[in-house]
């Protein structure tokens, strides 16, 4: 007979704590091995782009930066849905854990974007519908952040952030087909799924290791934070007590 | 059904006779709005050429400033005597309540917006088809801003500093309602006919509708725990 699997095994903190622990190093890990050949590529294998020259560099951190931006966000929502619905307290622990790393590559998709610009654009900064739509994702993070700093109470705090969340969710769409909606200066999507990749195969390598290795990173700072916060909202139960007692 | 219009009318004509007990309330943010409105033309300068073409964004911008600091209204008041803790407790479906109390809040506080300000853009020398796009896309646009805000006043209830966070939550959302409100004067005033920008305001007011009062009354429940 077939052993029964438990799958909610790992949703309580208690059991959830000493696995992220273990998983960090091995995403830390990746991360890194993701980070120096995405990095080689980005900077001596990928060819000049025939109109951008060498400028078009950024793009290894730019787009990355800006995929992960919004499915962070996406991730974020599902989870604080997750513990809106079923009540688990470890999904909103997660959603709150994953809103700086996301607050912090909008930042760097903006940042990147504008370094960018300078050279191809001459500006700093254009009121395109794209940028727009990520600045307001910025600000989605932010104030999902405030309202979670705002509520003492950390229960009631991670449901009223969590309704936020899902009311954002409206902004992603929006981003995404911005482009197609408003016909403007921020050039259109270079990899789709239909046509397959329009550029040099070794600069698409690049930018999918860099992806890859942003997302390891975003795995293994969004575990160190989750138990963190776990252990700050359980801080009352035993095994909390018994863990801090054990790292001692 | 006759008991949730009975519900939803109550409502509406509770809040009303409230909001004309106290004209102080409702005539501040009307207020508010023609002064925000007429600080432009001191900051920038009275040239009517730059006026004109300032005019949607800066009377759309004020608008949302306005209706945002009328959120506070919202709700506060009945938290804080207990009504709405009997309104969650009614067997009508809260999302139908919370509609009527946006509604009523929309009468008092968004309503004279937009009646107002065919008279402000008349001070910006907008052109008559203008003025009217102006009064349109307002009336079609700040039902939306009343929506969305209720989220945010029902999420921010009873919080420490809510009525600044509620600036953090609320304007990022109403940003399409901003660019589509003001870009529907633009162009109408360019000739391209505002008809797409009233469409896409119009499919906003609809989207909100539907889905603002249930999440709005979600939040009332998370707060009210």
């Amino acid at each position: 007979m077939a052993k029964k699997i438990n799958w909610f095994k790992y949703s309580s903190p208690q059991t959830f704590y000493p696995l992220a622990g273990k998983m960090i190093p091995w995403f830390a890990v990746a991360a890194l091995l993701f980070t120096l050949p995405g990095l080689y590529f980005s900077f001596f294998v990928a060819p000049p782009d025939y109109q951008q020259g060498e400028a078009y560099r950024i793009m290894f951190i730019h787009v990355p930066a800006a995929w992960m931006s919004m499915f962070i966000y996406m991730v974020m929502a599902g989870y604080a849905g997750m513990g809106l619905v079923l009540n688990s307290r470890l999904s909103s622990m997660m959603a709150s854990a994953l809103a700086p790393t996301g607050a912090m590559f909008t930042f760097l998709a903006l940042w990147t974007g504008s370094l960018w610009g300078k050279p191809m654009w001459g500006a700093w900064w254009v009121w395109d519908a794209r940028l727009t739509s990520e600045l307001i994702l910025l600000f989605l993070y932010i104030g999902f952040m405030s309202l979670y700093a705002a509520i003492d109470e950390p229960r009631r705090a991670a449901r009223a952030s969590a309704v936020l969340a899902l009311v954002g969710v409206v902004n992603i769409p929006i981003i995404y087909f911005s482009v197609k909606w408003w016909n403007t200066l921020h050039q259109g999507s270079s990899i789709t799924a239909s046509k397959g990749p329009t550029m040099a195969a070794s600069m698409f390598i690049a930018m999918m290791l860099m992806a890859m290795a942003f997302w390891m990173y975003t795995i293994a700072v969004a575990l160190m934070r989750v138990r963190c916060e776990i252990l700050e909202r359980e801080r009352h139960a035993e095994w909390v007590a018994e863990a801090m007692r054990g790292a001692k | 059904m006759t008991s949730l219009t009975a519900a939803f009318r109550c409502i509406v004509a509770r809040d009303i006779t409230l909001a004309l007990r106290r004209r102080a309330d409702v005539l501040t943010t009307l207020f508010f709005f023609v002064i925000v409105v007429s600080l432009f033309p001191l900051g920038v300068g009275p040239e009517m050429a730059t006026l004109r073409i300032m005019a949607p964004g800066v009377v759309w911008v004020a608008a949302l400033l306005a209706s945002m600091l009328a959120l506070e209204r919202m709700f506060y008041g009945d938290y804080r005597d207990g009504t709405l803790e009997q309104m969650l407790l009614t067997p009508q479906p809260l999302p139908v309540l919370v509609l009527g109390k946006v509604f009523a809040h929309w009468l008092v506080s968004g309503l004279p917006l937009v009646l107002i300000a065919p008279l402000l853009g008349v001070q910006y020398d907008l052109p008559p088809e203008g003025l009217l796009i102006l009064a349109l896309s307002l009336l079609v646009g700040t039902p939306v801003l009343s929506l969305i805000g209720a989220i945010g006043a029902a999420l921010t209830l009873g919080v420490r500093g809510g009525g600044v966070l509620v600036s953090l939550l609320v304007l990022p959302l109403y940003i399409p309602v901003l660019i589509f409100g003001a870009g529907a004067v633009d162009a109408s005033m360019s000739g391209l006919g505002a008809q797409a920008h009233l469409s896409l305001l119009g499919a906003f007011l609809l989207g909100a509708l539907i889905l603002a009062p249930w999440a709005a009354a979600a939040a009332l429940r998370i707060s009210m725990e």
